[in-house]
């Protein structure tokens, strides 16, 4: 009769993958550092109207009068302008908020929407092989060759304006880079033996794909998506910039920043100056968290 | 020829300080021996013979570090040998094979760069013909076959078989007094290994090279050490002749592990086996790292075993010994 | 004699690398460049009677794993037949053929890739069962539980993650997987070779007593001779694609007549034989790309004649159950 192996001292009690990701991605400071922040601004995006000072569109409220004030002086109605006001006399904190939320909807929605989007592709690519493959790729292949910016000028130009013509241009513009990091997981994951083992067992297709193997090209999809994330807002706040971006009625920080830009030479810098730091810090601490996570996930790949 | 031992490996004592805890790899390891002679350290994963090895040439990386003891080479003590002395030593007179050849070779250079590179190393007055010349006979010792050609190429062009060879062949360009051997010829196939295991023997025996040849392949070292050292769990458990420690093992494991070999059983029989599993060098237990899973283990073995010579020429760690020699390995 | 539980028939299996469309415009232009076809595995004939343990015996490039993975239904063959208690797979109606395909098992080699690292043991071995409808759902927690102990872990442990694992206890969950399907023959490839020498012995012995207790058929492929020596009735040796010698255990390992068994024999180190001087058998083992003509083994055989260069031995019946593929037999 074969021996039970008792109770081992050595086994750790249940380490889920979690546990074990969330251990090691806290031996950064600064990645913390980074997710503090980033908690901070979603935090703000997600309670923007709770939080603002003032309601920066509410036009019963805005006052010309109001119009480039510096940072900290206050209006008439006794509200304090901690970072000043724009040209039409709205509250550059309050718009700042809102147009963070803006931004981060924009980015992490396009992302998403890509994300699935693209590994659905990369996933077919790489589990059907030959032709599909070759196809998928090739077309991969020349969207990423074009710069992105100039592919979503040309959807824009192609689509119209407003917020959903703009999140399906970031869609396309972003799908492909999901694809290929998917299919060269997918292909690197398609040769165990874990998936050997499903089909010998009988398992069916479907399940083998997206329980299988899915779940295990999920850790290059991660730091894929935050550092794309940051690609998306930074993509969103150039054409909003350009002018061809979101509309005035949802401004995003490009547009805050674009606003301000008459009056940089003038020296009511605050206007522009502002949303751009907030730009700066969100697209920053995205990337140092996507670092962290690169590093993490990267070494338990060798397994 | 000096009398005085090639290595002398005193105390060593090998580290890895981690987030999980402290991991005693190589903890308190002493051995050595004398020039043309082969060692076989042997031991399961987890057992620190690797680590050893690597400790020897300096080769540890953090979080991992020498914390005690003294790897004296003809009398010099390698663990506070000035940085630029110990890399004249390395490649030059002791040198090191890898399990994984391509760990020695570089994959975009031709074999010949790569060898009158580490010739021109050592001796920066050889000419390149010079150097050409020692590596086409360097590559002709290991047997590879139309050596003018091999040298042209790139190791991806070569067989896993040949690939080593080729590392053996390098690490004999400066013709060491020592070579440390680290797992060779496991991942190659049986009629390969057949191969290196004669160009090993062949070189010691002519040249007088010293080797360690580490390993878990009992059968291995039975034909080609002169030496045996068995460690579990960072230490050395049992060494001596190789004759006396594979037909009269003393040490719990060294028996346990000789007599889970199918050879030592009867076909078609259960072997005899060692219940349990290595312990995680994180979480070495209090005194013998082998309690656990010993049939003989009681309280005294809660205190750790200092080394004792039972036999003469045979040092164990043990307080239960099989001194019966009569007692039939695997009962 | 017990009937053939598996029976193999002339089975091929090649694996070709087509020329892309790069290639094909060089070819045209005169460069030489050739579909590579590298035939894994070269008209193999093989019987396994039930209840049996069979050997797989060869070196890297034979075609061992190849064919286990056929047999194991993992990779579809170029030619020939695999025929299950008597039926041809390929005949067979398709509720037939997956009962078939379930009760022809494998156990893979590496501990560490052979387990979904995502997924809980319990799931590991519950999922296939629950899904073919062995055992209900709600049953499944308890099914788990009886099949992790009899392969000797602890039920405890089952919600945890392969990475807790050592590589033994990894193996034993890879088999704990397998038998909970309820397979008849296991294909087990070098299932030990990645295993520490005490784990081995453990797992050997946990193969024997389930072949006891399940009356399992196994084929099992290795290249550690001694183990194979141990476990098996019978010993089937292949190179580069082809067997070479069959027979059983004790009638091969005493009287091996193949020159290539006779020096894989001579080959393998033996803990009883020390300082030995090894004579090791000259030459490499060829590219299974470009595979020697006649008999592949001529180029290291120390009795090659001119024969062997030109035509390939068949493998024939030289003596009461046993096979060989050599132009010497022929002599007598």
């Amino acid at each position: 009769m074969s021996e039970t192996v008792k109770h081992d001292p050595n086994l750790a009690p249940v380490e889920t993958p979690l546990h074990r990701f969330m251990s090691d991605f806290s031996d950064s400071m600064i990645a913390m550092a980074a997710l503090a922040v980033l908690l901070v601004i979603v935090f703000i995006a997600l309670f923007a109207p709770f939080i603002s000072p003032t309601d920066p569109y509410d036009l019963a409220k805005v006052s010309i009068f109001d119009g480039k004030l510096p940072p900290g002086s206050v209006s008439m109605d006794g509200v304090t302008f901690w970072l000043g006001t724009d040209g039409a006399g709205r509250d550059l904190l309050s718009s700042m908020f809102y147009g963070l939320r803006i931004s981060l909807g924009v980015g992490v929605m396009s992302g998403v929407i890509a994300l699935c989007v693209g590994s659905s592709i990369g996933l077919i690519a790489a589990y059907y092989g030959g032709r599909v493959d070759t196809l998928i790729m090739r077309i991969v292949d020349i969207q990423l060759s074009f710069p992105a910016i100039l592919v979503a000028l040309i959807l824009i130009a192609a689509l119209g304006k407003g917020v959903d013509k703009v999140i399906i241009a970031l869609v396309l513009v972003q799908w492909a880079y999901y694809a290929r990091t998917v299919r060269g997981s997918a292909l690197v994951e398609r040769n165990k033996e874990y998936l050997e083992a499903a089909t010998c067992l009988g398992l069916d297709n479907k399940r083998i794909l997206f329980r299988h193997l899915l779940p295990n090209c999920l850790p290059p999809l991660i730091v894929v998506g935050t550092v794309q994330t940051a690609h998306a807002i930074s993509l969103e706040a150039t054409l909003s910039f350009l002018g061809v971006g979101l509309p005035i009625t949802e401004p995003s920080l490009g547009l805050l920043i674009a606003n301000g830009f008459e009056y940089m030479m003038s020296g009511r810098y605050w206007i522009s100056f502002f949303p751009g730091i907030a730009l700066l810090i969100t697209i920053v601490s995205i990337n140092l968290v996507g670092d962290q996570l690169r590093d993490v996930l990267n070494p338990r790949l060798q397994k | 020829m000096s009398d005085a031992p090639t290595l002398d490996v005193r105390n060593l004592k090998t580290h890895f300080f981690t987030k999980a805890g402290v991991a005693k790899a190589v903890d308190d390891v002493s051995f050595s021996f004398k020039a043309g002679e082969v060692v076989g350290l042997v031991g399961e994963s987890g057992s620190g013979k690797s680590v050893t090895g690597f400790s020897i040439l300096g080769l540890v990386d953090p979080p991992g570090r020498v914390v005690s003891g003294q790897v004296l080479f003809k009398g010099k003590d390698l663990l506070t040998l000035p940085k630029e002395d110990l890399r004249h030593l390395r490649g030059n007179r002791i040198a090191m094979i890898f399990q994984d050849p391509m760990m020695t070779l570089n994959p975009v250079l031709r074999v010949d760069t790569q060898m009158v590179e580490t010739i021109k190393a050592h001796d920066s007055n050889v000419s390149k013909a010079d150097a050409l010349a020692r590596a086409r006979d360097a590559l002709g010792q290991v047997g590879i076959p139309a050596p003018d050609e091999r040298l042209r190429s790139y190791p991806h062009q070569f067989s896993g078989g040949m690939r080593q060879r080729v590392a053996i062949a390098i690490a004999l360009l400066n013709k060491p007094d020592l070579i440390i051997a680290d797992e060779p010829t496991t991942a190659l196939d049986v009629t390969i290994q057949g191969q290196i295991l004669f160009e090993a023997q062949k070189l010691c025996r002519e040249t007088g090279t010293s080797m360690i040849w580490i390993t878990h392949d009992l059968a291995v070292v039975a034909g080609l050490a002169d030496r045996i050292s068995v460690m579990y769990g960072g230490r050395i458990v049992e060494q001596g002749a190789i004759n006396d420690v594979l037909d009269h093992p003393v040490h719990p494991y060294t028996r346990g592990l000789l007599g889970s070999v199918p050879g030592h059983n009867t076909r078609g029989q259960r072997l005899h086996q060692i219940p349990g599993m290595a312990p995680s060098l994180l979480n070495l237990p209090q005194g013998c790292a082998f309690q656990a899973r010993c049939p003989k283990a009681d309280d005294a073995c809660h205190t750790e075993p200092a080394i004792t010579e039972p036999v003469s020429g045979r040092a164990i760690r043990c307080v239960h010994p099989h001194l019966n020699a009569d007692e039939e390995i695997g009962a | 004699m017990s009937e053939a539980m598996l029976h193999v028939d002339n089975l091929t299996r090649n694996f070709v690398k087509r020329l892309d469309l790069a290639a094909k415009v060089a070819q045209k232009f005169g460069a030489d460049v050739r579909e590579e076809v590298v035939h894994a595995v070269d008209g193999v004939t093989l019987k396994i009677p039930k209840g049996g343990v069979v050997g797989l015996v060869g070196e890297s490039g034979c075609g061992k794993s190849t064919l286990g993975r056929m047999i194991a239904g993992i990779i579809p063959p170029t030619s020939g037949s695999i025929s299950y208690k008597g039926t041809e797979l390929t005949k067979m109606s398709s509720a037939e053929f997956r009962r078939a395909a379930l009760e022809i098992q494998m156990i893979f080699q590496d501990p560490f890739a052979s387990l979904n690292p995502r997924m809980r043991v319990l799931d590991i071995i519950g999922e296939a069962p629950v899904m073919h409808g062995i055992v209900k759902s709600a049953e499944m927690e308890d099914y788990v539980c009886e099949v992790m102990q009899r392969v000797g872990l602890d039920p405890e442990y089952r919600r945890r993650y392969p990475h807790q694992f050592s590589g033994g206890q990894r193996q034993r969950i890879g088999i704990a997987r397998a038998l909970a399907v309820k397979p008849e023959f296991l294909v087990c490839d070098e299932a030990i070779a990645a295993l520490d020498v005490s784990i081995q012995a453990q797992v050997i012995n946990l193969f024997m007593d389930l072949r006891a207790e399940l009356d399992l058929t196994y084929l099992f492929i290795s290249h550690d001779l001694s183990v194979v020596e141990h476990i098996s009735d019978r010993v089937v040796i292949m190179y580069l694609g082809r067997v070479v010698e069959v027979a059983e255990t004790d009638a091969l390992f005493d009287a091996p007549n193949h020159p290539y068994t006779q020096a894989l024999l001579n080959e393998v180190p033996r803990l009883d034989q020390r300082g030995i001087d090894y004579t090791p058998v000259k030459g490499e083992i060829p590219s299974p790309l470009d595979p020697p003509p006649g008999c592949h083994f001529h180029p290291r055989c120390p009795h090659a004649m001119a024969r062997c260069s030109a035509e390939r031995p068949v493998l024939r019946e030289i003596a009461p159950d046993r096979w060989s593929a050599c132009h010497l037999n022929d002599e007598t």
